[in-house]
Formats: structure tokens, C-alpha cells, sequence
């Protein structure tokens, strides 16, 4: 049943063809598509509908493990599967595993035709049969889109239980901007942020180690301090109370606080009340109980419980990755106070390559989405068509992987990549330096929870070197090249004896790329890097976007580094884009598009059923500029959709 | 005698499959770190898994190319060490001269080898981070393979700090009585680490050299296989199965 799949990308075509009339909108318009636009109506009755299913996401939060999901008709996330349009696979219920199902349906809307006339055209001639017409599309939409959701999960609930924070946070921003402004508001076309020395300072820091306490005690104030200092905590204990990580600081060191943790979380529990969060003056708490597992998140940067949990969900797969679900859970079922630590041995730095990347502000993770390379669409094809003719029998899945972007996917028709899987996938090989650094050929036995949270599959993983690809990289130069030149081929199977059989059709594979030219571009594309805003749209205002296509699940932006190179300020745009996202996902509202000025920058959030843009420009732009260039990207994304995002892969 | 065997002379060649094995930390991927590329990394993060590398080197007759696992330490991986043992015909088991611990475990691990590996195996006790130690240390009187400090390293500078906590002794006695290759090395200074492969290549009997290919096969780990591998479906040999499909 799943199949029943048109993954043909014809839908898509359709659907390109149809709309590009009907894209611009007028710039007055925007903000009163806030209230009038139809799709608004779409998103909301969209999300009654999913509220069962979020309802039941969130009590499971407090209750006793999620089984295990059943495998069976599991089917990920058809990121690229196909499609935006139409995709086919099971209903509802079957998708589950739950580290990664609460979502809210709005997040994963699929395409169609008529959503994508209706919200990026205000053409009101739509107005009167929405409703009807839209409730009966979105019910075989639902159908269709499964894999595509089953995606997004992930993030567990971002855009569910959004709370109220994201708007007191907003204000608070705002009216501490506005009650600086007046000192700053003549630098405003250096930077898009006004200088925030503690914030810097604190940032600078962030990631030094804490001094580690002297026997006698004598620093003790000092490392306080330094851990006191952080911007960002995680913390990782056992039900029992137990530590199992903290990205901070040593066992000594935090063990006041876990114990004021875990008392705090068992009063609640005691009381029937699942904690879930507080604040305690700049600080907010979030607390994520999964099984028997407290995840806890302690963070002074503009962030919602919802991404907060977004983060912990991502931990705690990380978790899963490492041990399985089932296995986990055996391990404490002997006893309650088993320490996780032992058989988590070395994964501190997966877990804190994860943690660092949440602190530096990951879009990918704040949207739940992919980043792919960009690509012609006939060069991916190649690349594509490539891989299933060199796929060898166990396969499953296979990638092609450029700095933490995918450049191609090869899968199983019934399968897609949940994008959960495919970060911790990405910071496994990208951040967290030891696969990478190790040189050779890798064989990596690995869970993958969004996939299935029971079982291991084998990776097998070779770094390329893009000048000489069919030589085996030895050596690793490190230090020659910038990051981000790194290509990986990642072939993933089931079998456990499975290494020689991949590692023959990784030769294949490569000396075929090699030989149709396909190696070359992909150099080039990787040498190229993202483009600029200006190179997306000649004068436009804008320093920064985000795009997010979410019947892809799968996002696009131009490069940092024009106007944000330093950590600090790749932070300060992050946090922005938190807030403008906190905004959109509240749930009450269900904002559509959203503008948001201070002084020294004017910022717009835009949500469709199609997509999400966040858009940042100086604070000299007007409103009215703003929505023109946020449009002139719409168009952008709509004319390059086959090369920036993977629609389809290569599927057998 | 480990270049990558650009010297092209009509040798005869044949490969070697060899594994490494042992505690995590001891330098594993640091000594084939050493071995591939002359290099060394301060802080190497654990291995995940296993990696594979190749090394060719260069006896005066002949010319053996190395097929290396090297395999991760931790705890959690040991399950799938006799997927790379089990045809492996040289392994080099790794302890650390400055954890004691590190010896039993390295014990257990020549243990598991006698008993399951294949029975021409060639075994090398290795006990890595010599630098550690002060140069007198280790009762060196005795240990004519451990060859004091060879030419030009001095085990780093910092003198008064000796950090050995396995004498020389002990070791080699253990290797004397299970017949093992017996070295100690830095995969820090370099010092004995093209020895051990080479004392290698030359222990492996002719007649087992023929080169083979691909471990991935036939034998049968049955029992081994305990909760960490457990592959949806059990075992591994149907096509499709395990996947979860
Ligand atoms: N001083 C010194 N340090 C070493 C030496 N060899 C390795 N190390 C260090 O010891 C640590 C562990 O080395 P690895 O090579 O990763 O150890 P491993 O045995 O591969 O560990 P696993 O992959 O976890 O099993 C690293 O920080 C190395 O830099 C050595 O000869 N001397
Ligand atoms: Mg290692």
C-alpha cells in the first residue's frame, strides 16, 4: 500500500507550470494576508485535525516508553521522495516512531496546486469553496503525504506546543532593542544586530572547557562561574536521578544541580504534573521525559520550548542511535539505577557536536529540514541514474554527501530518509571529528530511530578526494583545505557482513561519476558554494533567507558569509530566525506572514502550506521593499526547485 | 620498509589480512595512524566501529600488502569483533604500558584469538605509548625487542614523570609463554611501529600467503551475536531481510 506511489516528479512539473503566474502578490497585500487569506483557514482546520495525533504525542511525553515502533510499513520520510506532489504511502497511524512523530500536521503540508495558487496569490476568486475543497484535498493529501511527514516529526512538536514564549521573548527583545536604540541607530548598515557585549563575551566562551576543580577546592568559585557562564546547558540523566551527560562541566561539578534537577522533575511527577518547562529570570528550563530518560535544556539565547525540544528530541535519538530503543530499555528495566554511561562510552562527542551545534544556531535544525547541494537538474539525474545502476543487492541506502548537503539519494521505493536520521548521520561524519579523521574506509554499525529504534544497520562510509577520486583517501589532508570540501559516499545496508559487497559498488560507483563527468561537477558545485543574495536576486536588500519547501523537507539559504561571518553574528541572525519562527509556529495564531522591525533590522516570516521563508534586511528597508525581495526569492526557489532541493531521488 | 610501494619491482605480492585489537585508548588507530601516513593526532576521538586501510610494505623478497582493520575499543563494539578476526591471519593486540588494565584486557583478547581465530594466526602483543615512560623504566635490561628508545627519540622530555605501569617484564614473559610478537611502541615518536608490521609480514608462514579476498563470508559467528547486533530479523543471510522492511 504504500507504493501506490506516483513518485513521478511530473506532478511537480504540473504544478510548476501552473503557478508562476499566480506567485506575486502584491507588497500592500502581505500583511493582510495575515487574516484574509484562505490559506490561513486551510492551516487551521489542517491542524484540528491533527491535533489527535499531537494530543496523543504529548501525553506520551510523560508516560512510560513509546514502544518501539513496529517496522513494518515504516516509511520514512520521503524527503526527496518524491515529490511534492503526490506521494503515496500508508495512512496516519502507521508512521510512527515516536522519538519523531509529534508533529503538527501544518508542518508538513504537502503541494497542491490549488494551496500553491492560494497562498502565494491573494487572487480571491478562490474565497468561496476553500472550504469544502480544501478539507476534501487535505484528506487525500494526508494520504498522499505520509512519507513526507513522517518526516518532519523530528522536531518533535515544533509548531505544536509552541507556548506563549516565543512572543514574550520577542517582546522583551524588542523593547530592550528599542530601549537601547537611540545610542546605536546611526550604525545601522554595518551591522544587522546592535552590539550585545555580554552576549559576545559569553559567546566567545561558550565553548572553552570548565576548569576541572582542584581536590582542594580552592578554584571552586571560579569554576562556578565559568559554568555558570554558559549560554547553553544539557543535561542527560536517568530517571533514578543518575547522570548520563552534561555538556558542561564534570560529574562533581554538576552534581548539585542534577540533584536539584531531579528533585524538581519528581515533584512534579510525584504531583501527577508533568514538568515542562519554566523560567527562571533570563533562564528558561525545558524538560523532556522519554522513557526513562530526563533530557533537560537550560538556555539564555531567544529560543521556544518547542525548538528547545526539537534539540533534546535530537539528543535523545542520538541516544537511541547508539543503543536502541529496545535494548535500552532493558538495560534499566534490571535495574533503575543503571549507569548509561558505560555503554554511551565515547559518544560524548556525538552528543556534544550535536549540543555546539544547537548553541551556534543550526537552521537545519530549527526547521526540520535538509539542505541539498545545488545541482543541475540533468547533472543530479546522471549522478542519480549512476547509482541504481551500480546499487548493489543489500543496499539500502545510498548517499551522496558534500559538506553536510546532499547531493543524491538512491532508496528503496517504501522508504524514505527521515531527516532526524540524516543529521545525526551528517554530524556523526561532519562535525564530530573521528570518522573523518581516521583516514580509510569506515564500517559503522548504527540505529537509526527515525527509520526503525530496534535494530542496527551498517554504514559503510568513504570520504572522496575530489581531485583523485578513485584513489583511496589515505590521508586526510586537514589542514590544506577549507572544511566543506569534504564528499562522502555513504552506502547503508542491513546486513552486517555487508562491508566488501559496498565497498565493491562504491568502486563501481565512482569510477562511473568519474567517467560521465559527474565527479567534476560535483567539484564544482562544492567549490561554488551558496550563492549571495545578491547573486539570487541583482540588488536585493536582503542579507539572509531562509526557504524552507516543505513537501521536500528540505531547505535552502545563501551563504554566511558576506554579511555574516563571525560565529557571534551567524548567532545573533539564528536567533532571529528563532523568534521569527517561534512567532509563525504559536499556536494559536498560525500567523501567516509576519514583519518585525527594530532597529536595526527589518525582518519577515512567511508561511504557506507550500513553504516557510524567513528573510532578514537592513532596518533602512521598507516594508513594502521587503516583501518584494521576499517574493523575488519566491520566484527564485520556484524557477531553480529542481537544482536547489533533491525532488524524487533515485528510488528502486 | 612501509612506503606505499611506489617502487615498482615485479615482486611477487600477496595480502594480509590483520587485525587490531584492544582497549579503548591505547592507541589502536593512532599505530595505524602512524603505520598508513607517518602521522599523529594528540587527541584522536574514539574509533566508531571499524576502519579499514590498506599499507603496502616492502620485504626484500617479496612484497606484502596489508589489510587492516582497526576496530573500536569500547565496549559496546566488541560483538562484531570476530566479523574481523575470524579470517584475519595476523592481529596485533594493543595495551597500554600506562594501564594495567589494558593488559587483561588485551589478555582476554589473545584468549578469544587462540580459541576462535583461525589457527595459523600470527599474534602481536603491542604495548603502545612508550614515550609515557621514563627511560629507564620498565626494567629494560631484558627486553631486546622492545629496543630502547632506536634511533633519535628520546621518550618525550619530561623526565621524573613516568607514567609506565606494565614493566617491560610482565609483558614480555606473558608473550613468551603464549608465543607472541612482543613489542612496545609510540605510535606518538614512531618508534617500533614499522617493526611490528614488518616482524609481521615475515612471521606469516609462505604457505598461508596467497591472498584471498574479501572476509565477508562464510563463517558463522552464531553465538556472538548478543543485543547489540540484533539486526531486526535475527541473522544476516537473506538478501532483504534484517532491514526492517
Ligand atoms: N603519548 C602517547 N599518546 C598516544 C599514543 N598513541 C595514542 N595516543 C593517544 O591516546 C589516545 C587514544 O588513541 P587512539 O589511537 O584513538 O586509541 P584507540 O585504541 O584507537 O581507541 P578506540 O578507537 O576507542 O578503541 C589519543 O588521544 C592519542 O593521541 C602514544 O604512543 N603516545
Ligand atoms: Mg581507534
Amino acid at each position: 500500500m504504500d507504493g501506490t506511489g506516483n513518485a513521478e516528479p511530473a506532478g511537480l512539473g504540473a504544478t510548476q507550470e501552473t503557478t508562476p503566474s499566480s506567485t506575486p502578490l502584491k507588497r500592500d497585500n502581505i500583511e493582510q494576508q495575515d487574516f484574509v487569506n484562505p490559506t490561513i483557514n486551510i492551516i487551521q482546520s489542517l491542524s484540528r485535525r491533527t491535533s489527535v495525533s499531537g494530543l496523543s504525542a504529548i501525553s506520551r511525553e510523560g508516560t512510560p516508553p513509546p514502544l518501539p515502533p513496529r517496522p513494518k510499513t515504516l516509511t520514512f520520510l520521503g524527503s526527496r521522495p518524491s515529490t511534492s506532489h503526490s506521494m503515496a504511502p500508508p495512512t496516519r497511524p502507521r508512521m510512527v516512531s515516536t522519538a519523531t512523530t509529534q508533529i503538527s500536521y501544518t508542518d508538513t503540508q504537502v503541494y497542491n496546486d490549488e494551496s500553491i495558487e492560494e497562498s502565494a496569490s491573494s487572487s480571491t476568486s478562490r474565497t468561496k469553496n476553500y472550504f469544502g475543497l480544501n478539507i476534501s484535498r487535505n484528506a487525500s493529501d494526508m494520504d498522499d503525504s505520509v512519507s513526507v511527514k513522517s518526516f518532519a516529526p523530528t522536531l518533535g512538536g515544533v509548531g505544536d506546543a509552541e507556548s506563549m514564549l516565543g512572543e514574550v521573548l520577542g517582546d522583551h527583545e524588542k523593547s530592550l532593542l528599542k530601549s537601547l536604540g537611540h545610542r546605536f541607530s546611526d550604525k545601522e548598515s554595518e551591522s544587522l544586530f546592535l552590539p550585545n557585549p555580554e552576549l559576545e563575551d559569553a559567546f566567545e566562551h561558550e565553548f572553552d572547557e570548565v576548569e576541572d576543580m582542584k581536590a582542594d577546592g580552592s578554584n571552586e568559585e571560579a569554576v562556578m562561574l565559568q559554568w555558570r557562564a554558559k549560554l547553553k546547558h544539557f543535561l542527560i540523566l536517568s530517571s533514578a536521578g543518575k547522570p548520563i551527560y552534561s555538556r558542561h562541566g564534570d560529574d562533581q561539578l554538576i552534581t548539585n544541580y542534577i540533584g536539584v534537577v531531579q528533585t524538581i522533575i519528581s515533584f512534579y511527577q510525584g504531583a501527577n504534573d508533568v514538568l515542562r518547562s519554566f523560567t527562571a529570570g533570563d533562564v528558561r528550563f525545558v524538560v523532556m521525559t522519554k522513557g526513562p530518560l530526563n533530557l533537560v535544556a537550560i538556555t539564555r539565547l531567544p529560543e521556544s520550548n518547542a525548538q528547545l525540544r526539537a534539540q533534546l528530541d535530537a539528543l535523545y535519538m542520538q541516544i537511541l542511535s547508539t543503543l536502541t530503543l529496545p535494548s535500552m530499555e532493558r538495560m534499566f528495566a534490571n535495574r533503575a539505577s543503571y549507569d548509561l554511561r558505560r555503554p554511551l562510552q565515547g559518544t560524548e562527542t556525538l552528543l556534544s557536536a550535536l549540543a555546539d551545534g544547537f548553541t551556534r544556531g543550526s537552521p537545519s535544525t530549527l526547521l526540520s529540514a535538509i539542505e541539498c547541494l545545488k545541482l543541475r537538474k540533468s547533472y543530479r539525474h546522471t549522478i542519480n541514474t549512476t547509482f541504481l545502476k551500480t546499487r548493489s543487492e543489500n543496499l539500502l541506502y545510498g548517499l551522496i554527501v558534500a559538506s553536510g548537503k546532499l547531493v543524491s539519494v538512491v532508496r528503496p521505493k517504501k522508504h524514505s530518509l527521515h531527516p532526524g536520521d540524516l543529521h545525526l548521520i551528517f554530524n556523526m561524519l561532519f562535525e564530530a571529528g573521528s570518522v573523518k579523521a581516521g583516514g580509510g574506509e569506515n564500517w559503522i554499525p548504527l540505529c537509526l530511530p527515525g527509520f526503525n529504534n530496534t535494530g542496527y544497520l551498517y554504514m559503510y562510509v568513504s570520504f572522496l578526494d575530489l581531485e583523485n577520486p578513485t584513489e583511496q583517501i589515505q590521508e586526510r589532508p586537514r589542514s590544506r583545505e577549507a572544511e566543506g570540501d569534504e564528499v562522502a559516499i555513504l552506502l547503508i545496508s542491513a546486513s552486517k557482513e555487508g562491508f566488501f559487497e559496498l565497498r565493491g559498488m562504491r568502486g563501481d560507483l565512482v569510477e562511473q561519476l568519474q567517467k560521465n563527468g559527474s565527479i567534476d561537477r560535483i567539484r564544482t558545485a562544492v567549490k561554488q558554494g551558496r550563492p549571495s543574495c545578491t547573486d539570487i536576486v541583482p540588488g536585493s536588500p536582503l542579507r539572509h533567507f531562509l526557504y524552507k519547501s516543505r513537501g521536500n523537507v528540505q531547505f535552502t539559504m545563501p551563504g554566511f558569509d558576506a554579511y555574516f561571518k563571525s560565529p557571534i553574528e551567524r548567532r545573533r541572525l539564528m536567533d532571529l530566525y528563532h523568534q521569527l519562527h517561534a512567532h509563525l509556529h504559536t499556536k494559536p495564531t498560525h500567523l501567516k506572514i509576519l514583519h518585525e522591525t527594530c532597529t536595526m533590522n527589518i525582518s519577515l516570516a512567511w508561511s504557506t502550506p507550500l513553504f516557510e521563508l524567513y528573510a532578514v534586511a537592513p532596518n533602512s528597508t521598507s516594508r513594502a521593499a521587503l516583501a518584494q525581495a521576499a517574493n523575488k526569492i519566491i520566484q527564485w526557489v520556484r524557477k531553480e526547485e529542481e537544482r536547489v532541493f533533491i525532488i524524487g531521488g533515485a528510488v528502486f | 620498509m612501509a612506503d606505499s610501494g611506489a617502487t615498482a619491482q615485479p615482486k611477487p605480492s600477496s595480502s594480509v589480512k590483520l587485525v587490531l585489537l584492544g582497549e579503548a585508548a591505547v592507541g589502536k588507530s593512532s599505530l595505524v595512524m602512524r603505520f598508513v601516513n607517518n602521522d599523529f593526532q594528540e587527541n584522536k576521538e574514539p574509533t566508531i566501529g571499524a576502519a579499514f586501510l590498506t599499507q603496502k610494505c616492502n620485504l626484500p623478497t617479496r612484497t606484502i600488502k596489508f589489510e587492516i582493520w582497526d576496530t573500536a575499543g569500547q565496549e559496546r563494539f566488541a560483538s562484531l569483533a570476530p566479523m574481523y578476526y575470524r579470517n584475519a591471519q595476523a592481529a596485533l593486540v594493543v595495551y597500554d604500558i600506562t594501564k594495567p588494565s589494558s593488559l587483561i584486557k588485551a589478555q582476554h583478547w589473545v584468549a578469544e584469538l587462540q580459541r576462535q581465530a583461525s589457527p595459523g594466526i600470527v599474534i602481536a602483543l603491542v604495548g603502545n605509548k612508550y614515550d609515557l615512560a621514563s627511560p629507564s623504566s620498565g626494567d629494560s635490561a631484558e627486553d631486546a625487542d622492545a629496543a630502547p628508545a632506536a634511533e633519535g627519540e628520546n621518550p618525550e622530555e619530561e623526565e621524573g614523570a613516568d607514567a609506565r605501569r606494565v614493566p617491560t617484564k610482565t609483558a614480555k614473559a606473558y608473550a613468551d609463554e603464549e608465543s607472541l610478537l612482543f613489542f612496545e611502541t609510540s605510535a606518538k615518536t614512531g618508534m617500533n611501529v614499522a617493526e611490528v608490521f614488518t616482524a609481521i609480514a615475515n612471521a606469516i608462514p609462505e604457505t598461508s600467503l596467497k591472498g584471498p579476498r574479501g572476509v565477508g563470508g562464510q563463517t558463522n559467528l552464531g553465538r556472538q551475536e548478543d543485543n547489540r547486533v540484533n539486526l531486526v530479523g535475527g541473522r544476516t543471510e537473506g538478501p532483504k531481510e534484517g532491514c526492517a522492511c
